[in-house]
This record gives structure tokens, sequence and C-alpha cells, in this order.
């Protein structure tokens, strides 16, 4: 591949003569992505629900913290489509109250999970030794903590609420992030283009934001996209045991929570935020595995 | 064999003292002062200077350390703050009730998940392997504890089939005991037999592309005999290294299941823990799940040694 001496003039044509590239990139994995049936229904879902948690405010719904007394415990009705909760509370505009929390709690963890992951693994990943093996100690380490079991730990200390649910959910998810970039750079770092541009003596943050990063882009973004599905989850779990958003805040885990104490008296309390956990987790798992369909250079 | 045992048993040193420092800092974390809520409403100066000797709050950080990390080599997880019983006692008692929901479960997992994921792959792009499939990602993205709620709702309050909560030690009447746990157990098993049955699938896929699977349906052997003999014992190897590491989520998944159905094992024993700040718990059972993690890993491996004949010989 490297025929003629590798200038910054020379080396890009080269990459761009790469038929990879050539095809441009973006429509082809657009199309791909489109012609993905289930991918496509993911990204529905995901959106349908992002819709309802930023229009919240503005629905013709009552306020999901407003009691009413009158009716409490109410089974689905023309008043309120989902039923009444156990303070009287709307079911239905907890719900979609809810998804904000649900939502915000997905990215705002994979958000931080990504921010410390990514940049760990590159420096593990690019620089190797010493850097790489303390590194790679502390993944392994964390990593042998369950998931839940490192959530749940870490929000018994920072103290419950949603916000430090999201800071021990994202802390969770960060050393599989560290993993995956770690080994996605060394095996970038062993390409033809990267050795060219050290060659030129491009320097090393040029060579890492030009050169790394891009290429290791798409399996991060695969592994995100999974990964808000699993914390949407992990923050409806934290919930449900009383760590994650406090009370009379709505969240689909401590909804389920109190649920559990009514199943006989009013069962529709329980249905609906157990269904909603699941359509969004499924959107993100759809949309995820659409994604990784269509970003796979091996599979055009 | 042994050596090869010995030498991942030297690899995971480094992992182990690196997750004592993480749980013994986690109590770094706190935000109030525990022995202040100790103390109680009145705040005697002499009480609190006493449970700061008693919990050795007054030394340094390092010593402080090394005191914990000394008791943890000898079995000694501290003292339950809430109880006052020592915390390796109350994991000892709540262990077993743990174990037995994780086998009850994995039984579950196995049963489902290998089995189905052996079908999809012979079947691939049927409609029995999109169903599987389908099957599968709704498995993964059901919360667990939900579905335990609705099937609470279901088989104990509409049929009256099964009880809805509690535990009976097997010791006791083994048939009540079996009975209690199924319904936690199909909870917990089904969130792991989807992922068991994406996993199969995979290894069993790339499996039956090979030349010796070529080479035996040629010789004009029984496609059962094929795919049980010879392709499913080699996708063995990967399934099981992948089962050992479904211990995780075994664990995490026992948390939220012993919660719903009130079984007083080691989940319950965390969030009991986490509402009391009883933090001694908290460490010990963080610290417990970490080296069963790893002792996991470690006989994966091995197992990967025993069903892997090649390796043997290097």
């Amino acid at each position: 591949m490297m025929a003629q001496p590798a200038t910054p003039a020379t080396l890009k044509p080269q990459l761009m003569t790469d038929p990879v590239l050539q095809k441009r990139p973006e429509n082809r994995v657009w199309k791909k992505f489109r012609s993905h049936r289930s991918a496509m229904l993911g990204g529905l879902l995901v959106g349908l629900f992002v819709l309802m948690a930023v229009f919240a405010p503005i629905l013709p719904i009552p306020d999901p913290t407003a009691t009413d007394w009158g009716a409490v415990r109410q089974a689905p009705s023309a008043a309120h489509w989902l039923g009444t909760d156990e303070i009287g509370r709307d079911v239905l505009s907890r719900l979609v109250w809810g998804a904000q929390a649900s939502l915000l709690a997905g990215v705002i963890s994979v958000g931080i999970a990504v921010a410390f992951g990514v940049p760990l693994g590159i420096l593990a990943g690019y620089f190797g030794g010493w850097t790489d093996g303390i590194i790679s100690r502390c993944t392994e380490a964390l990593l042998a903590v369950p998931f839940l079991i490192l959530a749940i730990a870490l929000a018994a200390f920072l103290g419950p609420s949603l916000t430090n649910a999201m800071i021990a959910i994202g802390l969770s998810a960060t050393p599989v992030f560290v993993r995956l970039t770690r080994g996605q750079v060394i095996s970038v770092k062993a390409e033809d283009f990267v050795e060219g541009a050290h060659a030129i003596g491009l320097s090393t943050p040029k060579i890492l934001s030009r050169y790394i990063f891009p290429n290791i882009l798409p399996p991060v973004l695969v592994q995100a996209t999974l990964t808000i599905a699993t914390a949407i989850i992990a923050e409806a779990s934290l919930s449900f045991l009383g760590l994650g958003q406090q009370p009379p805040a709505p969240s689909w885990g401590s909804m389920l929570n109190t649920a559990k104490n009514f199943l006989s008296q009013a069962p529709w309390m329980a249905m609906w935020p157990g269904i909603a956990i699941f359509l969004v987790v499924l959107g993100f798992n759809l949309l995820g595995d659409g994604l990784r369909d269509a970003l796979d250079p091996r599979e055009h | 064999m042994l050596s090869f045992v010995a030498r991942r048993i030297v690899i995971a040193i480094p992992t182990v003292i690196l997750i004592s420092i993480f749980v013994f800092g986690l109590q770094k974390l706190l935000p109030g002062d525990p022995i202040l809520a100790m103390a109680g409403e009145d705040r005697d100066p002499e009480t609190i200077a006493f449970l700061r000797e008693k919990y050795r709050m007054n030394d340094p950080v390092w010593v402080q350390y090394a005191t914990w990390i000394k008791g943890v080599v000898t079995g000694d997880l501290g003292i339950s703050l809430r109880t006052n019983q020592p915390v390796t006692e109350l994991i000892a008692q709540k262990l077993p009730v743990t174990i037995q929901l994780a086998l009850m479960a994995l039984v579950f997992a196995l049963v489902i998940g290998i089995p189905a994921g052996i079908l999809s792959a012979v079947k691939k792009g049927t409609i029995t392997d999109y169903i599987a499939n389908v099957v599968a990602l709704s498995g993964l993205s059901i919360p667990n504890f939900w579905l335990g709620i609705m099937l609470i709702l279901l088989v104990a309050v509409k049929w009256q089939a099964l009880p809805a909560s509690g535990y009976v030690p097997p010791g006791e009447d083994l048939w009540l005991s079996l009975k209690t746990m199924l319904m936690p157990a199909f909870v917990l098993g089904t969130a792991l037999a989807a992922t068991l049955m994406r996993h199969t699938r995979s290894a069993m896929l790339g499996v039956l592309k090979s030349d010796y699977v070529r080479t035996a349906r040629a010789k004009g052997l029984a496609e059962r005999r094929v795919i049980l003999k010879h392709a499913f014992r080699n996708a063995l190897t990967p399934i099981v290294t992948l089962t050992a590491l479904l211990f995780g989520e075994l664990i995490a998944g026992a948390v939220l299941t012993e919660q719903i159905f009130t079984i007083p094992g080691f989940g319950k024993l965390v969030v009991d823990a986490v509402f009391n700040r009883d933090y001694a718990v908290v460490q010990g059972i963080v610290l417990v799940t970490a080296m069963g993690f790893i002792v996991m890993n470690i006989l994966a491996d091995a197992a990967y040694f025993v069903l892997n004949p090649r390796l043997r010989k290097q």
C-alpha cells in the first residue's frame, strides 16, 4: 500500500482510494441501516420515548406528583387512562415523566463511562508498557465486581439519589469501554496509515485525534447504544431497590417498587412501568444490533 | 494442568490486591460520619470517642487498611454495625440460600438456553431461528424484577399455584423448598437463558462451518450425531467460559430476585445493609462477590484446559 514516500500530501489521496472509504461511508452505513427493519423499529421506539420525555411538560396530562385522595388506586378509566396509584397520582402522567429519568440516566451514565473509558483505553492501547499495565489491572479489578453490586455499593456509599445512581452506573460501565477502546487502538495502531503518519513526523496528539480516534469510533458507538439499554435497566433496578430516583419524583423503577405492594388490589400499577422499561430497552438493543451490522466493514 | 492453574492464580494476585484497596476505599466515600450516626441523638463525646477507638477511626488510613486486610486474610470481615454479628458469619448464613437460588436458576438457563441456541444455529435463517432470536432479545430487554412481579400476579395471586414469597430450607422440607424457589429460579434463569442462547448460537454457527463437520457429514453420519457429537462438543469450550462469566449477572439478578420474592439471601443482605448504612457488610459482600468472580474465572480456564486437549500438550 505504501509504494511512494508518505508525505501529508500523498497520504491523504491514498486514504481516499481505500475502497471502503471511496463509497462515501456515511451513505453506505445509512443505506444499510435503513434496510435493517429491526434497527428501524428500534430507532422508532427510542424516538417515541425521547419525544415523550421532551414534551412531557407541555402534554395535556396532570401533574405527576399531584395526589388525589378521592381517587386512590382507581382502575384505568376515561379520566385516568392508565389508572391511579396508591395516593391517587395519575399513572400515565408518572409514566411519561418517568421517561425523563430513565433516558437521562441511560444517556448520562453512558456519557460518563465513555468520557472516562475511551481516553483511558486510548492511553493503555497506544502507549502500552506500564501505562497499559496499571490501567488494565485496575480495569480487571473493577470488572470482577458485578455491575449491579458495584452500582449498589457506590449508590450506598455516595447516598441514594438519581445523580449518584447515574455516577455509580457510569463508573461501573467504564471498564467495558476501557477494554473495548484498548483492543481497538492496538489493532488500529498496527495499520499502515498510522505508521505512515508516524513516519512523516506527525505529533502524537495529531495521530490520536486524526487517525486513531475516527477509526475506533464505530465500535464505541455500538457499545454505547447497547450499554444505554443496560444502564436504563440498571437505573430502574436501583430505583426499584430505593437507591435511585427518590420519591415523589417519578421513575419507572420506583413505581414498580410501590406497585409490588398492591399487586392484588391494583395490578395496573405494576403493568405499565414494566412495559415502558421493556420497550425502551428493546429499542436501544435493536438500534445497537442494527448499528453493529451497518457499521461492520466486513459485511458490505 | 496444576501448573496452569497455579499460573492463573499468580496472575490474579494483583487484581485481588486492587479489589481489596477499592473495597476498603469505598468507606472513604461516605458522606456523613457513621460514628455520629451510631452514637445516637445526644452525641455524647465519650461514646463517640469510644466508638472511634473501637472501629479504629483514629488511625492513619494505611494503618486502617493494614488492620482491615489482616482481618480479611484471616476471614474476619469486621462486625456488622447493625446486628453486632461478625460479617463473615452473616454472609455464611445467607450464602447457601443464594447458592440454591443460583443453581436452580442455572438449571433453567442451561435447559432453555443451550437447546434453543443449538436449534437456532442449525436452523439458521428459518422461522425457528427468527422466533428464538426475538424471544432471546425480549428476554434481554425485560427487567427481570418486573417479570417476577408479573409472575407473582399470575401464578401466585390469580392461580394460587405457587407461594408468592418466602424461603424454606431444603433440609426442612425438600419438596416445599423446591416449590417456593421454583418461580424465583425461573425468573432469574430466563434472564441468563437469553444470554446463553446467543452465545451458544454464535459458537455453534462458527463450528458448523468447519471442515471436520463437513467431513463428518461426508462420511454419512446421522445429522443428530454430527450436531451433538462433532459440532456441539467443540462449541462447548466457549460456552463453558461464558457461563462462568455469567456469574456476575447471576449474582446481580439474585439481588433483585431475592428482593421481589423476599428470600433471605445474600442479595437481601446487601440491600438491607445499604439502608442500615451497615458498610462493613456492604464491603464484605463486594469483596466476596469479586473473589467469587475471580475463582469462577480460574475454574473456567481450568475447564477450558480439560475440554480442549490441544492445550494440554503445551
